[in-house]
């Protein structure tokens, strides 16, 4: 980290850029938030460690508005959320100056605490730099530990690899950390019968509780106002007034993002009632996949995806439904 | 077991008739509206809002333009401004709408403005509120010392009222009416210029309390043309207005500071609108 | 019976749960896809008394997410108003937390205040509560800070968990009456104000090491407005907030609430849902919204918890420190960080 932050102070009092999007450290050693600095002194509260699991692009759009360039610190996934945003024209690339940084996994938090561990007062081991597997864990009720891996959000174990899809410049090392496979959960669920399937969402978003941040996090929504804000449209919007609305939200929001969906995870990392809101998103990106050949929203910055492109040789609606 | 007969709570509106529908200017109507049995919905005082709401369009808080010495029906004027007042502005005399309140506080016609020299300074449909006192002030007269009206709008045809204005206030005792409009318009030979400087021009003594409403604008201008006719921030009131939903302090939309719009307002004095913080 | 203190060991609960759920409502915290929530018991669901914190507060028992308050319909070419029927039926919440319980003096605050919300008072007149001394806090927990017990909580029945032993003190009327209708399943447990006591002095102690237990509040309540409301602190603290409603939606305090029109079959169903201050359709109308900027909502919620409440309260403040906020905002920022950020340099910068 350490080498991190002495490169974006460089790049501040050089001039090279005006600001650095990166994480500020928190009140703990596992609350660190994404935050702006715009001088070299209020970079001593940058932290660049496992918990900083928040992807920062999307707060490029805002960047975009802002006099001068910006520094912005990207993971690997976080480097196709921002391709995908540079293809919808809602960042700047020549005001954006991008850092990509190593990625050994990020940490969650719940993960650690659904181990059972409780009373957490801090936690060394996190440094992405560090090459320990294992976390030492202090708490009010004695000291604990548990290994990397076990406390690493859901969607590390099924990363795409370590390589940044756009950058001005890499710092720090990545670990491969993919243990599993990206779409064993979608196929689990289509492996379902249609009466089941619909059961196993009706049981998950029945814990919606609308709060909106998987909307709010998501680089793909990236819409000035959405429509579930809009008092013309005739929804509930705040509110699950029966079971259909209850549902309608995600399965807009998912035919919203089909096709530019870049996996990145975020929907499912911030959702308080632990909603795997990412297994529409994948079950899309799948279908894409086997309907149209391989394509990844994000990996490159111009690559126009089957669902917005018209080519003779394309699925037919029907093809679809009889599952060609 | 629960000690609470259903139907009384606040948030439960009633039946309101729609009798009389008169066109102000191109874009307020004024409706009257009473209780399906006939008579008055609820009793208010000058200054109160009430509720308004086309079922399945929309709710809307308005301020009750007829005074409460005004025995058989209340009326609102509404502006039209978006899909509510659209809708309302649609409708005919027969239909029903649904009303609750009143909610908020009042002008203290009882209290603090007894006695006293009043000064009206309202803009467009700023009047509708002060309508109710004005009338109230009238059919009260002998409470009240000297009345002046200072009333603009864009042109003569958004004069709210004007035949009110000219036939029943301008011919009571005591009475000073001075009307404006923005802007040179044929068959007007009245004054012609906006309320704050024509406030000015008029320069009343500071022996008076002045009633402000109006858009935020001309009210901010018309508070400092009478911070230079002498007048202290105590002696003026105003309505404030801001999104509210429950009417009764509860649903938290229109609170700033530690008020609430809709129920510790919407009437305020300038210096307890001082105390709160800028964002109204 | 009141005063008396009742045993029952734990691996009977479960059919004192079914004893209570026979005749009434009764919510427990239950895990379901790896989150912890209060939810109508049903035979058979993982309760889970030993979690500390629900992801979600008790709040919706007496506050629900959604409620009906009334349907609009045409009869014969009139309106009709059919208001919604008030709660009728007796519940229980067994398992809240002294910090839940101290959240729903707060709402009592707003919703039993004049004019009475009669939605909410019904609930409230037949819901019984039973809530559990914190055995084992979190670090998230700060509820010292605001002078609540964690080892005695506010409740119509207090309950201990005592080694193999869930131990139950009726503090009300109602706990007695709940109580008494238990007989079956209870024991009179005499001796217990010892192993009480020492239950709470365990917790005590452990509610002194949490790390935003002695978190000072200094500076903030009734008169603190203009200070705090032009902090350029704010412009710093806002910046990662993602203008959703997760903090608003998981605290136990918040009780801002949307009236919205539901067109269905039968009517207009006017019904009411939680909202939000810092969504940014909160204060907007059609002539206009006072407050446009995340900044402002923002800062918003935190004046209103912290100043404009403990000023229209005698000194109370919209918070109970339960840190629900602090485990569950996506960008990690909180009530805690905010009230540190001030307490460094009283704002002024």
């Amino acid at each position: 980290m350490q080498e991190l932050k002495k490169r974006l102070c460089e790049l501040l009092s050089d001039g090279t850029v005006a600001r650095v999007l990166g994480w500020r450290r928190g009140e703990t050693s596992f609350d660190p938030e994404p935050a702006f600095f715009g001088s070299a002194e209020e970079l001593s509260d940058f932290v660049y460690d496992g918990f900083c699991g928040a992807n920062l692009s999307k707060m490029m759009i805002e960047a975009a508005r802002l006099e001068g360039k910006t520094a912005v610190c990207l993971k690997p996934c976080d480097t196709y959320s921002y391709n995908q945003l540079i293809k919808e024209h809602r960042v700047d690339r020549e005001k954006t100056y991008i850092i990509g940084v190593g990625c050994r996994g990020k940490l969650d938090i719940d993960k650690i605490r659904a181990l059972g561990i409780k009373g957490i007062l801090s936690i060394s081991g996190t440094e992405c730099d560090g090459d320990g597997d294992t976390l030492l864990i202090k708490t009010v009720y004695g000291d604990k530990s548990c290994k990397y891996a076990d406390a690493m959000l859901s969607r590390c174990h099924v990363c795409r690899g370590k390589e940044h899809k756009i950058y001005d410049e890499i710092i720090g090392e990545s670990r491969d950390t993919t243990d599993g496979d990206r779409f064993s959960e979608v196929e689990k669920l289509e492996a379902m019968a249609p009466r089941e399937r619909f059961e196993f969402f009706r049981r998950e978003l029945s814990r919606c509780i609308r709060c909106n941040a998987c909307r709010n996090v998501c680089p793909a929504c990236s819409c000035r106002k959405c429509v579930f804000d809009s008092n013309n449209f005739d929804s509930a919007q705040k509110a699950n007034v029966d079971p259909f609305e209850e549902k309608m939200f995600h399965i807009i929001r998912a035919f919203h993002v089909a096709g530019r969906c870049t996996d990145c995870g975020e929907c499912s990392r911030v959702c308080p009632e632990n909603i795997p809101l990412h297994l529409f998103n994948r079950k899309f990106i799948k279908d894409i996949n086997t309907f149209y050949g391989e394509y990844t929203a994000g990996e490159d910055a111009e690559a126009k995806c089957p669902l917005t492109d018209f080519d003779f040789g394309d699925a037919e609606p029907g093809d679809v439904t009889s599952g060609r | 077991m629960c000690g609470f007969g259903n139907g009384n709570d606040a948030l439960i509106p009633r039946v309101g008739v729609i009798t009389d529908i008169r066109t102000e200017t191109p874009d307020v109507k004024t409706f009257r509206v009473v209780s399906p049995e006939g008579g008055k919905l609820f009793e208010h005082m000058p200054g109160q809002c009430a509720m308004v709401c086309v079922p399945g369009v929309g709710e809307g808080m308005f301020s009750i333009t007829s005074s409460p010495t005004q025995r058989e029906y209340q009326e609102f004027s509404i502006k039209r401004c978006g899909v509510l007042t659209d809708m309302l502005h649609s409708l005919s005399p027969g239909d029903e709408i649904t009303v609750r309140g009143p909610y908020g506080n009042h002008f203290p016609v009882e209290d603090a403005l007894k006695g006293k020299n009043l000064l009206f300074v309202a803009g467009g449909i700023g009047l509708a509120p002060l309508r109710s006192v004005i009338n109230y002030v009238l059919d009260n007269r002998a409470d009240y010392g000297s009345v002046d009206i200072v009333y603009g709008a864009r042109s003569a045809d958004d004069l709210v009222r004007l035949d009110e204005i000219r036939e029943v206030w301008a011919k009571a005792p005591g009475v000073g009416v001075h009307l404006t409009i923005d802007r040179e318009q044929e068959g007007w030979d009245g004054h012609v210029g906006f309320v704050p400087a024509f406030l000015g021009e008029l320069g009343f003594d500071a022996d008076r309390t002045a009633l402000v409403c109006g858009p935020p604008v001309m009210i901010k201008f018309v508070l400092s043309t009478l911070g230079e006719m002498g007048f202290g921030k105590e002696q003026v009131y105003t309505t404030l207005e801001l999104r509210m939903k429950c009417g009764i302090g509860k649903c938290g939309r229109c609170n700033i500071g530690s008020k609430y719009v809709c129920r510790d307002g919407p009437v305020f004095r300038f210096d307890e609108i001082d105390e709160l913080p800028d964002e109204y | 019976m009141m005063g008396g203190i009742y045993g029952i060991s734990k691996d009977r609960l479960e059919k004192l749960f079914s004893a209570l759920a026979a005749e009434r409502e009764l919510y427990l915290p239950v895990m379901s896809g790896g989150k912890v929530n209060f939810s109508v018991w049903e035979e058979g669901e993982d309760v889970r008394l030993d979690v500390t914190k629900t992801a979600k507060s008790p709040k919706d028992a007496f506050f629900p997410q959604f409620e009906t308050l009334y349907t609009c319909r045409t009869e014969e070419g009139k309106l009709k108003i059919d208001p919604e029927e008030l709660c009728r039926r007796e519940f229980v919440v067994f398992g809240m937390r002294a910090c839940d319980a101290a959240g729903l003096r707060v709402l009592d605050r707003v919703f039993l205040s004049e004019p009475v919300d009669t939605f909410y008072a019904a609930r409230r007149e037949l819901g019984t509560i039973v809530s559990i001394a914190c055995g084992e806090p979190e670090e998230s927990c700060f509820c010292r800070a605001f002078g609540i017990d964690a080892a005695s909580p506010d409740a119509d029945v207090a309950a201990w968990f005592s080694g193999e032993r869930l131990l139950l003190k009726p503090q009300t009327e109602k706990g007695t009456r709940l109580i008494s209708s238990l007989s079956e399943y209870l024991t009179e447990a005499d001796g217990a104000e010892a192993a009480i006591e020492e239950e709470q002095a365990k917790i005590r102690a452990i509610t002194e090491k949490l790390p935003y237990s002695l978190l000072s509040l200094e500076g903030w309540g009734s008169g603190e407005t203009k200070r705090k409301f032009d902090s350029p602190l704010w412009e710093k603290l806002y910046r990662p907030c993602l203008a959703c409603g997760t903090c608003t939606f998981v605290c136990p305090t918040c009780q801002c609430y949307d009236i919205k029109d539901y067109k269905t079959k039968n009517g207009v169903q006017r019904y009411r849902c939680w909202d939000s201050c810092m969504y940014s359709d909160f204060t907007l109308m059609a002539g206009g919204n006072n407050r446009t900027t995340q900044l402002q909502r923002f800062r918003q919620r935190f004046m209103h918890k912290l100043v404009y409440f403990p000023e229209n309260n005698e000194g109370t403040f919209s918070c109970v420190g339960c840190g629900r906020c602090v485990d569950s905002c996506p960008s990690s920022l909180n009530i805690v960080k905010v009230i540190k950020a001030f307490s460094k340099d009283g704002g002024d910068e």
